[in-house]
Parts: structure tokens; sequence; C-alpha cells
């Protein structure tokens, strides 16, 4: 008999989630697909958007590559904001995007490393080449180069500073370089080449470390966005509103160069 | 804690039992009493699903019904957008990825009704209707209801479809396992944290519910 209890209720439940509205599409605010690197400044930039403006956006984060693939395979975004130009203007070459687009922020990169790691930050990375030599690095980590604008940045920089081939083994690769900051901070990496934002974003905290490294050693990480051609009103103004002095000091805040 | 993105795998468990149970509940039965050629590929092709990664069928999904393919291409003209990145897409995934779920042990069900009561239902003059809603649908109701239960903990678990067809869009195909996965991104642990308790604290009573009703049926047996 208990079991037969167990049943009623089971089914209750279901009928109960039957009776929840379900998911549709529906008079949905526009949905806009962002870089991860943005989690942090655009969060706040769609919460003052909303204050000025009174309406929401929906914001989806992940790795620009991943996002380029999903808008051509159709997924219902109405804006793209890209780690950098490459990913956007191949949709603009695709004809998929309303025109060339703009390009709204210059991302940074840091070395990080979390408490209690034996990785010493700098920006010339002498800290991280001495250990790697000496074999001391467990893991590193950095965003996948071939599908985070982020990730190849770091690459940049490690064959510039000549630690690239040392530390190739010892990479842990993530998806996006939200992820690749995860595994910077958690997890038994030493340390990892991610995007300033993160560090600076409030969630963050004080997990460790982190030197800025100079923009002269990797191509600028110049962000564009694009607009898709099925972006609303809403969408358009959110466009325009990326690109006001209000979403500017915004980005500053965040660890961004601004476009002038 | 996302209640979007609870609603929508609640939405998703619900539905995929939906659309599935019909199904499993009539080749269950025909797997359970017909002996036919090729049988044996037959149930090998419904247990794949589970030995399957998830990418697998993501990819299968994706080049077949992805905007620039040619199926995409009609299916978005005749319905107004792409199956995937869209809640049915996701049930369409949910709903291939569950077939071994609900089959097997549905399959398992009728064939644990003795013949004899077939026979005997069949010389008391009930018609074949008749004997599978009175008879045997009854006997083997408890292998349906863990067919059900499996196939919902299933659905609220999956995350590899989820993620490659859903694409991760809030209030429609954001799952709460995917919305642990961006949660934790965003280094939010609090909400990450609360999502996956949820999560644990559901497939322990869903477990525990498949326990109870497998020991009623062996009882019952006894």
């Amino acid at each position: 008999m208990k079991a037969r209890r167990t049943c009623v209720l089971l089914f209750l439940g279901t009928v109960f989630c039957v009776a929840w509205p379900a998911p549709s599409p529906a008079q949905k605010p526009p949905t806009i697909a962002a870089a991860a690197n943005l989690n942090f400044a655009l969060n706040e930039m769609a919460d003052a958007f909303a204050r000025a403006r009174g309406t929401r956006v929906e914001l989806v984060f992940g790795a620009s590559g991943t996002l380029t693939r999903q808008i051509r395979d159709g997924a219902p975004f109405e804006l793209f904001l890209a780690a950098d130009e490459e990913f956007p203007n191949q949709l603009t070459a695709a004809g998929l995007t309303r025109d060339a687009g703009a390009v709204y922020a210059v991302g940074r990169l840091v070395v990080f490393a979390p408490r209690g790691s034996p990785l010493t930050v700098d920006e010339r990375l002498e800290g991280l080449a001495r250990l790697a030599k000496a074999g001391g690095v467990s893991r590193f980590a950095i965003a996948n180069p071939e599908v985070a604008p982020y990730g190849k940045a770091a690459e940049a920089v490690l064959r510039k500073r000549g630690i690239w081939d040392t530390i190739r083994p010892r990479l842990v690769l993530g998806d996006t370089i939200a992820q690749a900051g995860q595994f910077a901070t958690t997890g038994n990496a030493v340390g990892g080449l991610i995007a300033y934002s993160l560090v600076l974003a409030p969630d963050f905290g004080d997990r460790g470390t982190y030197a800025v490294i100079p923009d002269a050693d990797y191509p600028p990480l110049r962000q564009r966005m694009v607009l898709l051609k099925r972006a609303s009103p809403t969408a358009t103004r959110f466009y325009e509103y990326v690109l006001s002095d209000a979403a500017r000091a915004i980005f500053r805040k965040h660890g961004y160069a601004v476009p002038q | 804690m996302d209640w979007s993105a609870l609603r929508v795998s609640l939405w998703l468990g619900a539905g995929t039992i939906i659309v599935l149970l019909p199904f499993g509940i009539w080749f269950g039965r025909v797997l359970a009493h017909r002996h036919f050629r090729g049988k044996l590929l037959v149930e090998t092709l419904v247990t794949v699903p589970l030995v399957l990664p998830p990418t697998v069928l993501g990819f299968y999904l994706l080049v077949t019904f992805g905007a620039r393919s040619p199926l995409g291409q009609a299916f978005q003209a005749v319905v107004g957008q792409p199956l995937p990145f869209s809640f049915e897409g996701l049930l369409f995934a949910s709903a291939i990825a569950n077939i071994p779920f609900v089959v097997q042990p549905i399959q398992r069900g009728f064939e644990a009704i003795p013949p004899d009561v077939r026979d005997a239902a069949a010389c008391c003059g009930l018609s074949p209707w008749q004997r599978f809603l009175r008879i045997e649908l009854p006997l083997a109701w408890p292998s349906v209801l863990t067919a059900a239960i499996l196939t919902f903990a299933h659905t609220l678990g999956e995350f590899g479809v989820v993620l490659m067809v859903g694409g991760n869009l809030p209030g429609e195909t954001r799952t709460l396992s995917v919305a642990i996965y961006d949660r934790m991104q965003a280094f939010d642990d609090r909400s990450a944290g609360i999502m996956a308790a949820t999560l644990l604290v559901v497939a322990t009573v869903t477990l525990m519910a498949t326990t109870m009703l497998s020991r009623q049926v062996g009882s019952r047996r006894a």
C-alpha cells in the first residue's frame, strides 16, 4: 500500500508541473548571445538598461565559436556580442547579420594564481617560465584557442614568452574563458591566463593574485557585436545602449579598454 | 534557485513521459510476445541510446535539423522555427535518448505475465483489447510506472544533449542541470549548490520510489 501512496504522490507531482504554465517562446524579451568574458559587465549593463528603458533582455553566455555555430544552425538570438572580430565577421559574410556591427570593447588578459599556488605572478610571466622550467606546473588553465578568442590570445602570450612548448602538456583547456577561470581557481591548477573582467567580478572575491598582461604581448582582443537579421527594436536599442557613455563606463570598470 | 529552469526541467520530464509511454507500452508488449526475424537487431537498436554518448545524438540532430540542412530548412518553412534551440527540439531529443528507459522495463513487465493467464483470458472470450486493458496492463502496471519514473529522472539529469541541441535559452531550453553549469561559470557557487542539492534530492526520491515498486512486484509474485 505504501508503494501505491508513492505512485499517487508522483502522479500529483506530474499533474502539478503540467498545471504550471509550459515554456513558451511568445512575448519573451529578446535573447542576446554573448561571449563568456562578458558575464559580469553585461549583466550590470542589462540591469542599467532595464532601469533606463523599462525593457529587459535575456542574456546567454558561451564561447564565441560555439555561439557562432548555434546562430548558423538557427538559434533564435537577436544580438551577438563576440570576444573577437573573426566570428561576427563570419556571420556577416554568411549574410546572417544586419550589417558589419561595431567594436564595443577591447578585452584584457591577466595571469592569475589562486591562493596557496607556487606560482608568483608578474606581467612578463617570468615566474611562470621559472616554475615551468623547474617542472613545478601541475596544471595551467587557458581557454580553448580553437573556440575562444581569449584562448588564442593566451597562446600568443605563452609563445611570445617562449613557454608554450614547455607548458603545452600541462594545459587544461576551458570551453570558455569563464570555464578556464573556474579551472584556474579550483582544482589543482597553479593558475591560468584569464580575462581581466573575471578577476574584477564581485562574485570572484579574493581568490588569489593576478597581474595584467601588457597589451603589446598579444593581438588586441577587439570585441565586435552584430545585430542578427531577426533583431527586434528592443535588441536594436540595447545595441545602441552598449555603445553609449553609460555602458562605456561599465566596461572600463570591468577591466576593458573602450575604443574611441 | 532558477525557477524557470526548474519549470523547464519538470516540463521536459513530464513531456517525455507523455510522448514516450504509449509508444513504450505498445513496443514493449510487441517485443515481449512476438518473435520475428531481426528481433535481436531491433532490441539492440532500442538499447543503443543507453550507451551512446549524448554528444553523438546532439551531433546528428544538429546536422539533420539545423538551419543549414535541407530537412531543417523544410521544417522551418512549415513550423516557422527550427527544431534545435526550442523546447520542442529538446523534447524530441529527450524522447530518443529515453527509449531504452521506457521500452526495457515494460518489455520485462509483459514478459513476466505467465502465458497461462493470457490463454485463460482468451478462453474466457475476452477480445484482444479487453485482454490488454483488463488483464495484461494491470499486471504489467508496476513496470510501466518504473519506466515513467526512470524516464523522468533521466530527463532531469540530461546534460550533453540539452546543451548541444537546446543552447541554454532561459525559460525555454535552460534546464536545471544546464543552469548549474551556467551558474558555476559565473562563479555563483551558492545558486549552483542549491540547484545541485535539489537535483540530488529528486534523484534519491525517484530511485527510492522505483525500488519500492519493484519490491512490491516481487512480494506479489511470492
